[in-house]
């Protein structure tokens, strides 16, 4: 009964951590219409519009959101900075990052995926294959290896960024040492989500170690930068069209400005303005 | 400037090998900008008017800084989601590192965007995260003491709210929108620099940055008809305050007496005139430009309020702005927000060409290269572009008009139609990838060299490719602070290569209906 109570809780900690986190970035207003541009704006009938990089509507505003979540778009610019003697700068693409983020990312999904089939019966598809788990693996160690391995990364890297590799390290290894006995854990997973929970029979250790770690790392993910999950939807450089000038953004803060006016700006400057022959409000 | 390039070239990108947060950075003759002055904090209204300047020890903050500061954050991350957010979702996957022209210049690794933000993310973490206020310096926290307030100053007024990092950034993270909550912050115990209070205080009385009164507003104006009378035989009109007119025209205010900015002042009467447009300047609103913003959101709502009100008080049908970086960042983004909605204006339409500016059908203002962008596709304007011939032109995206507007390809419809030699740098160096010219957002004071030249190397190395490769002689720009600051950067690291704005170039094809027989451009010199 400890490993329900243990799986309960994560998931109880991440679904209630996740509605406060995401509640709590929804209730902060968007004061300004802060769109990050990187195409030609909408403005003239013979200049074509990037409706994707600038986009003029929410709906092309949503689909640059989209693509970013899914796709990682902003890495597919990344580069690497070189100083040559000139002085000359050259930027070399560089698209690991993506490729890695991306191999991690969708194997991760890939495999959570396949854990479908110990909660849904008939399952909606097999197990994850072979080349998942090791895309997996490689994805993580990319991203491990790079923070150990690169100065500057190694320099921006805080403690707290190896906590999550750390996790789905064990979550994931514990995972592929499993002698999976579908049937066991099924009757267990099931016993949860029907809220009957019985005790896991005829499962090892490594079943423990997997529940615990992936538990704990789904309690983590809202207090923790594992947030961005959540978080890229938020972003308002990304997700909001840029339209400024022909819709109104509303901020719901503001409050009138102490302006120098017109009227005490005349006073100032009466008598010169009427020496240089300016028209004035008051003679 | 003390250093030559071949020394300040030699930049060290290998991290120090104690961890980070390391020692509060050094504040050395060159480095930083001068603190604002006391008279033009009182004449604003900001907090804690006093003489100091950073180098000193002792920064006299107010007894209770520290609570004045942590309850500005709290204020903050209820009033602005971006910043709230990019609090929290940073991963640290580097991507930003490298984009930054303060970091490529110096190889101070603080100056890595993610590092830059993480000096304030230290403190969130451990003031506002529960992880951080359990665990410390373990879940990344860090507690706020003077070094870290100086550290803050230091890095935040080093870093120019470009945006190229966060084009870079997965999760869109905007640096600027951390820098400009950090200053707020500094600002609320009196941690500014005078280059940007003294201008936001002389705009503030006078209407424009410089200070200049009404009476010498009108009078550069009409020198500039004169000097157009000279050199075209024709008299152009350019009023002031006019009652009735149907266009406000606000420039940034360097455009009036700066140089190279002053010839772009000649293009736009010029073309103006040459389009019988029917438009007013106004003295009270003569500047287009805001270094309110690189104080304060209020800051630039007060000094922007003027706009809206003078296009009021003239009675006229919409605004059309000069060119300028951050005014068109604020124009564009922020004014109708702040100061609107306009509705004693109408949608903008061209008196010339009858075409409808969809895009700025709530805000009411055009810039002017839309506007001139659009006469030239109607064939309105007489171009003869070899009289630029003595020009091998680029074309420097500031960094506003590019990320915060995405107005790239008006400027180079112009360019093309009034020069004969256009050539673009490098594909990673322009359009939405830009590279500042590192002066801006308030930072292009005289006593901040150094970090200037050192901001500005990867622009101008980029200029210096081009003009190995294509013979460039003449970056064309649409920003006041680039025409400020980029002469000096470019003499500094390439040598002959001038700076002018679009305008002028526009300006110098323009063949003017009844024009006498030009004998020079703009600056006097003669033709090819």
């Amino acid at each position: 009964m400890v490993a329900a109570a243990i799986a309960y809780l994560g998931f109880a900690v991440f679904v209630a951590g996740m509605v406060w986190r995401v509640v709590a970035w929804a209730r902060v207003p968007v004061p300004f219409a802060i769109t990050l541009t990187c195409g030609q704006q909408k403005s003239l009938a013979g200049i074509r519009a990037a409706w994707l990089e600038n986009p003029w509507t929410r709906a092309g505003a949503a689909c640059r959101t989209a693509l970013e979540a899914l796709v990682f778009r902003s890495l597919l610019r990344n580069s690497r900075a070189e100083l040559l003697p000139g002085p000359r700068f050259v930027y070399r693409g560089d698209r690991s990052l993506w490729a890695g983020a991306l191999l991690f990312h969708g194997c991760l999904l890939w495999v959570l995926a396949g854990h479908l089939r110990f909660f849904l019966e008939p399952a909606p598809f097999g197990k994850a294959n072979g080349f998942v788990d090791a895309g997996l693996l490689a994805g993580l160690a990319f991203l491990f290896l790079r923070r150990v391995l690169n100065p500057r990364l190694r320099y921006v890297t805080l403690p707290s960024d190896y906590l999550p590799l750390a996790l789905l390290a064990t979550v994931a290894v514990s995972g592929l040492l499993m002698q999976t006995d579908v049937a066991a854990v099924k009757r267990f997973s099931l016993g949860l989500v029907t809220f009957h929970p019985v005790a896991p029979a005829g499962l090892g250790a490594l079943f423990y170690i997997h529940l615990c770690a992936a538990s704990a790392l789904a309690a983590s993910i809202p207090f923790t930068k594992l947030a961005h999950m959540a978080g890229i939807f938020f972003s308002p450089t990304r997700n909001l069209p840029n339209d400024s000038r022909a819709r109104r953004h509303i901020n719901p803060w503001l409050g009138p400005a102490r302006v120098h006016t017109y009227a005490e700006w005349e006073d100032e400057f009466r008598d010169k303005m009427r020496a240089a022959g300016l028209p004035l409000e008051r003679e | 400037m003390p250093v030559e390039p071949s020394q300040l070239v030699q930049i060290d990108y290998t991290p120090p090998r104690a961890p980070w947060p390391g020692a509060a950075p050094e504040f050395r003759k060159g480095t930083y900008s001068h603190a604002g002055a006391a008279k033009n904090l009182k004449y604003l209204g900001l907090p804690n008017p006093r003489d100091w300047q950073p180098a000193s020890l002792d920064w006299k903050l107010p007894e209770n800084w520290r609570e004045i500061v942590l309850d500005g954050m709290r204020e903050r991350l209820e009033k602005y989601r971006s910043f709230r957010l990019f609090m929290d979702i940073c991963v640290r996957c580097g991507a930003c590192a490298d984009k930054c022209h303060f970091y490529l210049g110096t190889g101070d690794p603080r100056n890595m965007p993610v590092l830059r933000a993480e000096l304030l993310r230290s403190v969130y973490r451990r003031y506002f995260t529960p992880a951080g206020r359990a665990l410390g310096r373990l879940a990344g926290g860090r507690a706020l003491t003077v070094d870290v307030l100086k550290e803050w100053f230091y890095y935040f007024y080093q870093c120019t709210e470009c945006r190229r990092c966060s084009v870079y950034c997965p999760y869109g993270i905007d640096t600027a929108e951390v820098t400009m909550v950090a200053r707020e912050l500094l600002n609320l115990v009196g941690c500014n620099i005078n280059w940007i209070v003294e201008p936001a205080a002389n705009c503030h009385r006078t209407g424009n940055h410089l200070g200049i009164q009404p009476h010498g507003f009108k009078d550069t104006l009409d020198f500039a008809v004169e000097e157009i009378e000279e050199l075209t035989g024709i008299r152009v009109d350019a009023p002031v305050n006019r009652k009735g007119a149907e266009i406000l025209f606000v420039a940034p205010s360097a455009d009036f007496f700066g140089t190279p900015h002053y010839y772009t002042l000649l293009g736009y009467l010029m073309v103006l005139h040459e389009a019988h447009v029917d438009y007013t300047f106004s003295a009270y609103a003569s500047e287009g430009g805001n270094f309110g913003m690189f104080a304060s959101h209020e800051l630039m709502q007060r000094l922007n309020a003027k706009i809206y009100a003078e296009a009021k008080r003239l009675g006229v049908k919409w605004v059309l702005g000069g060119e300028c970086g951050h005014m068109w960042r604020v124009l564009h983004q922020y004014m109708n927000t702040l100061n609107g909605p306009p509705d004693f204006l109408e949608q903008p339409v061209s008196p010339v060409t009858g075409t409808v500016f969809e895009n700025a059908r709530s805000a009411r203002a055009v810039h002017i290269c839309e506007f001139t962008a659009d006469l030239v596709a109607h064939g309105k304007l007489r171009l003869d572009p070899a009289r630029n011939d003595r020009w091998t032109v680029t074309f420097h995206d500031s960094c506003n008009t590019a990320r915060g507007m995405g107005l790239l390809e008006e400027p180079r419809l112009l360019l093309r139609a009034a020069c004969n030699r256009f050539f673009e740098m490098a594909e990673n160096t322009i359009r939405e990838r830009t590279l500042c010219c590192g002066s801006g957002a308030g930072l292009g004071g005289d006593e901040n060299l150094e970090t200037r030249m050192r901001g500005g190397l990867p622009r101008a190395a980029a200029v210096r490719q081009v003009k190995e490769a294509r013979g460039v002689n003449l970056l064309a720009c649409i920003c006041a602070i680039d025409k400020a600051s980029l002469p000096k950067l470019l003499d500094y690291w390439v040598g002959g290569v001038e700076v002018a704005g679009v305008h002028e170039l526009l300006a110098n094809a323009l063949v003017m209906n009844g024009e006498k027989p030009r004998a020079t451009d703009l600056r006097g010199e003669a033709y090819v």
